[in-house]
Formats: structure tokens, C-alpha cells, sequence
């Protein structure tokens, strides 16, 4: 796994609009799962995609993290979830609750960004030395992404262009494995992410070079149907490496039937990956 | 690249025994970095030069992080009322942003716990020898230094330890800068620098001069229109006093807004008298004597109670003071005035006494170093000098990238040492440059630099140095 991130960037220094405009506070959502004996271990920051919150992630990825001994938290951006209203949010707002929530906990943070939350992470990576960072199912932009996601669902996608919302179905997020009862559960409680954010998905700026050299696994389902396995490979290529892949899954890789197996994959990566000191 | 011990001390084990330039022996550190401080400045050099993966020693006189900022440190200048000048978003670390909830202009203790928590999220202060203070650093064969330490308190042998590099952080705003006064000795009323002012108490009921225009002599000038029975406010020449709010936004922000529209110096200029004109008004209508120069060729000022406490009367302007009596204190323009208690707000130096001031240029001993970007030492491409700069916004985005810069040329030095020559031939040439525009020749603004244009200096070091 590359330890320098999106490459050939230059660092910017001189952050005007950061300085001049900066980004209004907000009431933020945090849910937390934390380990019974303190071993040590960096905490993880889940941030949920466009349309999900914090929610997301305490149905099972929490609570499996703390049980393995991590300190697990997930933040609703804003206009989600439990999270202030938001309606003019971009990207840069967004990124800005990861860094704070980030910033706030007792140490360096994996962050962890599933869909557009990946994007997100992308974003935050430039303005917080992560000590890693998983990016699950990595919406990370472009027309490509806008393309695929059109001609697999153009009734929900394509209203997002003009301003409404994004809207994905139940087929695209979760594999048949999961009960539809619970499909439509979790479908029920999406929201949709601002105007403004969900057209930066499409024509915003790519994310600057990540601060630090944080370590980055890519992983997703080639049976995505948001993601193609082609956007996972090119994803994980940004970052030097090649994705992990779990066939047989949605893209709502949290919330579907064989939840526990990415989760592990993540904590097994992140047991393994040697400290900072011993890179050195 | 050996990896820092457990605890940042010297493994026994890898240590051999060098011997100093007068026959000391010498623990040599092997590829570690040396850091002289743990305030903002030395706490941003060791995170960044860890995460470059560099061994760190940071020696720390004090007990605690934070350097200034820690009022319980000896040589700490912050007073009970001391928030910041510079908003948040151009005081934070740029890769550790203070909590949007706190206020605009944080108070110095929120600026201690941001440190502190600063030091715990990155694990620092495993890096950190507390309550040790750096004696003397010399040079060593191989662009190497040997570094003498010892505990503060002064017990326990003097250490020496060789180091690949150092990096000095030891802050200039402890070292005060007195005024000479004809007369001075004779007087006998009470004399204290700002350095030495702590609280309000300090000067209640009492008559009291404040000498000095910058940030610190206006905030002590309004916490005496309060608490003292008189103030008089003395300053050598007129100033531009900014609020800190103008449009319901804190003017630095306000400020930027102009530069990140790339709008000329002149016109902003013309904007920022305009914006004072219609918010403070005509200063010369308050008393207070007309600035001699345009709004950005002094260190910038952003006080909001000042002219209003010149106008309720409660602080008298007066000119500068031209010598002391006794029982009384005159002034340029003739007036005698009879203060209990004089202020000197006058400012801090730099002091390096545990280096050679030749070393980093300093020829005459004044304590005004000569460096490039204001922290390159010429002909000593291992020596840094970290937040030597007086911005006119906050300094630790600064000192950051001072560190960052320091770090991977140091990488370079191994990796693509033909790179690391250029760099050393550029420090050479560029030594001494300044990155503002024009401002007063005062020792006040030695080290006055433009935040945008010195980052943009920075920016391209950067760049040049990877071949960016």
C-alpha cells in the first residue's frame, strides 16, 4: 500500500479561501463503540457516503470494530443523519467535519470512507496526517462514475443533475443475500447530500495530496452495481495498490448480508501494518 | 535510518565514544534531529520530522509543552486577558484545525490545551527530555553538532550528545527588549517590562504610563483605563488601530478575502483606510497623533477598545517620552506627567546563548540572525532556526512548513544530496531576503514578514527543492 498518495500533486501552501472563508460550525452526529481494555490501538473515523449517516455504520461495523479492540466512531456529515441542516454544503464542508471530528479524538485516526464519504476522506487526507486511511466502495467523482451510474439507474441519477436528489435503489446497494425486509429498512432512512456537493462529485477539483503519507487500502465488491470494478482498480492504482476485492456484495458493503468480512479485512489490515516507526 | 528509542533517550548500545572538539565524551545520536524547545514552533518540528521518519530529541527547559503560550512557564509573556490577534483559521496548525466552536480569537488558555492536545494526538511527548535546557550547541566534523545539555534546575552532570542536525525553536518573545531612558535609574516609581505583567491587580487604583503601540502595550493601556486610576499611552508615532471585527467578520479574514481576489497591495491599501475612516473614524480627532505611514508598513495592530477608551478619556495619548525625573516622566512635547507605575511594552529579542552568533550570521552580537527564508543558516545546511518570523497573522502554519522544508531537505541530503547543494547554494544567495512589503526600519520589525508572500517563498522552496 503507497505511503504518498495521489501523485505528480503539489502542495499548497498559501489556503486563502480556507483562511478568508471559513467553514461555518455545525451540530455534528458522532456515534462511538469503544473497547472494552484500552490496547492501544488507533481509533477509526467512519464516514458514511452521500445519503447515509453515522447510522450506517453502528448496525455492525461499530460494535465489531470495539469488540476487536478498536475505538470506533462515525460522524454524520452535515445535513445528515443526526447532524445540523446543511442544504449549501460542498465537499470542502464536509471534509471539514471529518478534520474536525478527526482532530478531536485522543489520537491519530484511521479514516475510513465508504461511496462518496471516500471522497471525502480524499479531501480530509489533505488537511489531517491520518495514520491510515480505507477508502470502501470509492465514489471518487468524475463523469466515468456519472456515466455508469446513468446507464445502471438513470431514474435516480439523472434528477441529480438538475438539483434533486440522488437516489439509489435497493438493488444497487445491498445483494439479494440480504432480507428484504432489511433492504427496505435501510433504503427508508437514506437522505440525499447538498445540491452543490453532489455536483462537485461531477466537476469538483481532485483532492490535494495527502499530508503525512498515510498508508491507503481501496477495497469494494466487483458485484457493485455503483461502482465498477474498473473505478475500484484506478482507485487503488491512485494509491500504488490493488483493491481487495468481495464478490457477492452490494455496495453498501456496512449494511449487507456478509457485513463482517470487509470489516475484518480492514482490522487485519490495519494489525498488520507496520508503525510508523518501524517503516522508518 | 536508525528509529528513535524508546522515549527519545540514547540506546546505550548504539552509543559510541566520540569525543568533543575539547576532549568531552560525546553520545552520538546517530541520523537524530535535535530540537531546542516544545512550544508551537519545537512541537510542529518534531511531528513533522518524525513523520518524515527522523529520530528526535526535543530538550525543553520547561515542564510542560507549549513554550509562550504555558503562563505557567518562567519566561511565558501572556498576561491573565491575553487572546489572540490573529483569528482561528490562520492561527491553527494547517493540518490540525482548533474546534469550529471555539470564539473567533481564542484566549491563551485554549491555545495551552490545543497544544497539549497537539502533543497527545501525535504522541510527542515520548520525543520530549522536559526540564532540560540546551547549554551549548557547537559545530562537529561532517556538518554534524554537538549538543550540551543539562537539567534546568542545575543539578546532575552537563550531557553532550552529537546530533546529524538541529533545529532551533526557542522562541523570541521571552527576551525583553528594554528601552534606554536618560534618567531611568533616578526614577522612583515602580519600572516593569510587559513581560512581567500578569494581571489586572497589577495595576488598580495606581497611575500608570504604558510605553509601546503593540498589541500587548494596547491591551495593557485598556486593562489600566479599567483598573487604573490614570493611563497615559505613550508611543513614538501614530498608528493604524484595526478593530478586530469589520463587517461582522474578524478584519483578518476580511483581509484575505481581498488577497485571495488578488487585489493589488495599493488598493487594499486604499480599502483598508477607507474601512478604518468609516468604522474607528479620524484617530487625529481622538488625540492620538497621525500615522506617519500607509496601513500595512507597521506590524499590524487589532485592538477594538482602544480609541474607545480614548474617547471616554480613561487612556490619555501622549508622545514618546523623553526622560525621566524622579518624581515625574517627560515627555517629547514638554509635559510633565507623574506616573506610580511605567509599562514597558516594548518588545521582545531573540537570544541564542547557547550558539555562537556568528554562526547564524549575526555578526555584531544584536541579535538579529541572518537567514534565508528566515531559517536557513548559510554554510550550515544542518541548522534551522523555527519560527523566527513576525507575521502579520498567526505563526504556527509557519513555523509548520519551516519544519516540513527542514525535513525533507534533510531526507534529500541522503537521497539526492546534488539537490540538497543547490539548496545550500540558494540559502547562501537568498540570506537576509524579506517577504513583506516595505515597513518601518525598526528592530520591531525585524523579522516582519507577509504571511501570504512568505508561504509563497516557502511554496517554492518546496518545489524547487523536489524538482517540482
Amino acid at each position: 500500500m503507497s505511503q504518498h498518495g495521489a501523485a505528480g500533486q503539489r502542495v499548497r501552501l498559501v489556503r486563502d479561501w480556507e483562511w478568508a472563508r471559513p467553514v461555518r460550525p455545525v451540530r455534528r452526529e458522532v456515534l462511538s463503540a469503544t473497547p472494552e481494555l484500552e490496547e492501544g490501538r488507533p481509533p477509526l473515523l467512519f464516514v458514511p457516503g452521500f445519503g447515509h449517516g453515522a447510522w450506517a455504520y453502528a448496525e455492525h461495523w461499530l460494535g465489531h470494530a470495539a469488540a476487536r479492540g478498536f475505538g470506533a466512531h462515525a460522524v454524520s456529515l452535515r445535513g445528515h443523519g443526526g447532524s445540523g441542516p446543511a442544504p449549501e454544503a460542498t465537499l470542502r464542508a464536509y471534509a471539514h467535519d471529518v478534520v474536525q471530528v478527526a482532530a478531536g479524538l485522543p489520537r491519530r485516526a484511521v479514516l475510513v470512507g465508504h461511496g462518496a464519504g471516500a471522497l471525502v476522506v480524499a479531501h480530509a487526507l489533505a488537511r489531517y496526517p491520518a495514520r491510515a486511511a480505507v477508502l470502501v466502495a470509492p465514489v471518487l467523482g468524475g463523469w466515468a462514475t456519472f456515466g455508469a451510474a446513468v446507464r445502471r439507474n438513470p431514474l435516480g441519477t439523472l434528477p441529480a443533475l438538475f438539483g434533486g436528489g440522488l437516489r439509489l435503489s435497493r438493488r444497487q446497494l445491498f445483494s439479494r443475500e440480504l432480507p428484504d425486509a432489511d433492504a427496505r429498512r435501510y433504503a427508508a432512512r437514506l437522505g440525499r447530500a447538498a445540491r452543490r456537493a453532489q455536483w462537485q462529485l461531477l466537476a469538483g477539483a481532485d483532492p490535494e495530496p495527502a499530508v503525512g503519507g498515510p498508508p491507503v487500502l481501496v477495497l469494494g465488491s466487483p458485484d457493485d452495481r455503483v461502482v465498477p470494478a474498473s473505478v475500484l482498480t484506478r482507485a487503488a492504482r491512485r494509491y500504488g495498490s490493488a483493491p481487495l476485492l468481495f464478490p457477492g456484495m452490494g455496495h453498501d458493503l456496512m449494511l449487507d448480508a456478509r457485513w463482517r468480512e470487509p470489516i475484518d479485512a480492514i482490522l487485519d489490515w490495519l494489525v498488520k501494518e507496520p508503525t510508523r516507526d518501524d517503516r522508518s | 535510518m536508525p528509529t528513535p528509542t524508546a522515549h527519545g533517550r540514547p540506546d546505550p548500545e548504539t552509543t559510541t565514544l566520540a569525543r568533543s572538539r575539547d576532549g568531552r565524551p560525546v553520545a552520538d545520536r546517530g541520523d537524530t534531529v535535535c530540537v531546542i524547545g516544545a512550544g508551537a514552533s519545537g512541537l510542529t518540528a518534531v511531528k513533522n520530522l518524525a513523520e518524515h521518519g527522523f529520530g528526535v530529541d526535543c530538550y525543553e527547559r520547561e515542564t510542560g509543552v507549549g513554550g509562550a503560550w504555558n503562563w505557567r512557564h518562567d519566561r511565558s509573556p501572556v498576561y491573565a486577558s491575553t487572546h489572540l490577534v490573529s483569528s482561528r483559521p490562520f492561527t491553527q496548525f494547517p493540518d490540525f484545525p482548533m474546534p469550529d466552536d471555539w470564539p473567533d480569537f481564542p484566549h491563551h488558555s485554549q491555545l495551552l490545551a490545543y497544544f497539549e492536545r497537539y502533543a497527545d494526538h501525535f504522541d510527542l511527548r515520548r520525543y520530549v527530555w522536559f526540564g532540560t535546557e540546551v547549554v551549548r550547541v557547537e559545530p562537529a566534523e561532517d556538518d554534524r553538532w554537538d549538543v550540551t545539555t543539562r537539567s534546568t534546575g542545575g543539578y546532575g552532570p552537563e550531557r553532550t550528545s552529537r546530533y546529524a542536525a538541529v533545529l532551533i525553536a526557542n522562541g523570541h518573545n521571552w527576551s525583553p527588549k528594554l528601552p534606554r531612558y536618560e534618567g531611568l535609574e533616578q526614577f522612583r516609581g515602580e519600572v516593569m517590562h510587559a513581560s512581567s505583567y500578569k494581571d489586572p491587580a497589577q495595576l488598580r487604583g495606581k497611575r500608570v504610563l504604558v510605553v509601546g503601540a503593540g498589541n500587548t502595550g494596547c491591551d495593557i493601556a485598556v486593562e489600566a483605563a479599567q483598573q487604573a486610576s490614570r493611563c497615559w499611552h505613550s508611543t513614538r508615532r501614530g498608528y493604524w488601530y484595526a478593530p478586530k471585527y469589520v463587517f461582522g467578520r474578524p478584519v483578518d479574514q476580511v483581509n484575505d478575502t481581498l488577497l485571495a481576489l488578488r487585489v493589488p497591495l495599493r488598493v487594499r491599501q486604499w480599502f483598508y483606510h477607507r474601512t478604518l475612516r468609516l468604522t474607528v473614524g479620524d484617530l487625529a480627532r481622538f488625540g492620538l497623533p497621525k500615522p506617519d505611514h500607509r496601513v500595512y508598513e507597521t506590524h499590524p495592530i487589532a485592538n477594538s477598545q482602544l480609541v474607545y477608551h480614548v474617547g471616554h478619556g480613561t487612556i490619555s495619548p501622549v508622545p514618546d517620552v523623553a526622560r525621566f525625573h524622579p518624581h515625574s516622566v517627560e515627555l517629547t512635547d514638554g509635559r510633565q506627567i507623574d506616573p506610580e507605575l511605567v509599562v514597558f511594552a516594548t518588545g521582545y529579542l531573540p537570544r541564542f546563548e547557547f550558539l555562537d552568533a556568528k554562526i547564524l550570521g549575526d555578526d555584531e552580537g544584536v541579535g538579529r540572525p541572518r537567514l534565508w527564508l528566515n531559517a536557513f543558516v548559510p554554510d550550515h545546511p544542518t541548522l534551522a532556526v523555527a519560527g523566527l518570523v513576525q507575521p502579520d497573522s498567526g505563526l504556527f502554519t509557519l513555523s509548520h512548513w519551516q519544519a516540513v522544508l527542514f525535513a525533507r531537505l534533510l531526507r534529500l541530503r541522503t537521497t539526492r544530496p546534488e539537490r540538497a547543494a543547490a539548496f545550500a547554494a540558494r540559502v547562501r544567495s537568498g540570506a537576509g531576503e524579506r517577504y513583506s512589503g516595505p515597513v518601518k526600519d525598526s528592530s520591531r520589525h525585524w523579522f516582519e514578514v507577509g504571511h501570504a508572500d512568505y508561504l509563497r517563498a516557502l511554496e517554492r522552496a518546496l518545489r524547487d527543492l523536489e524538482g517540482k
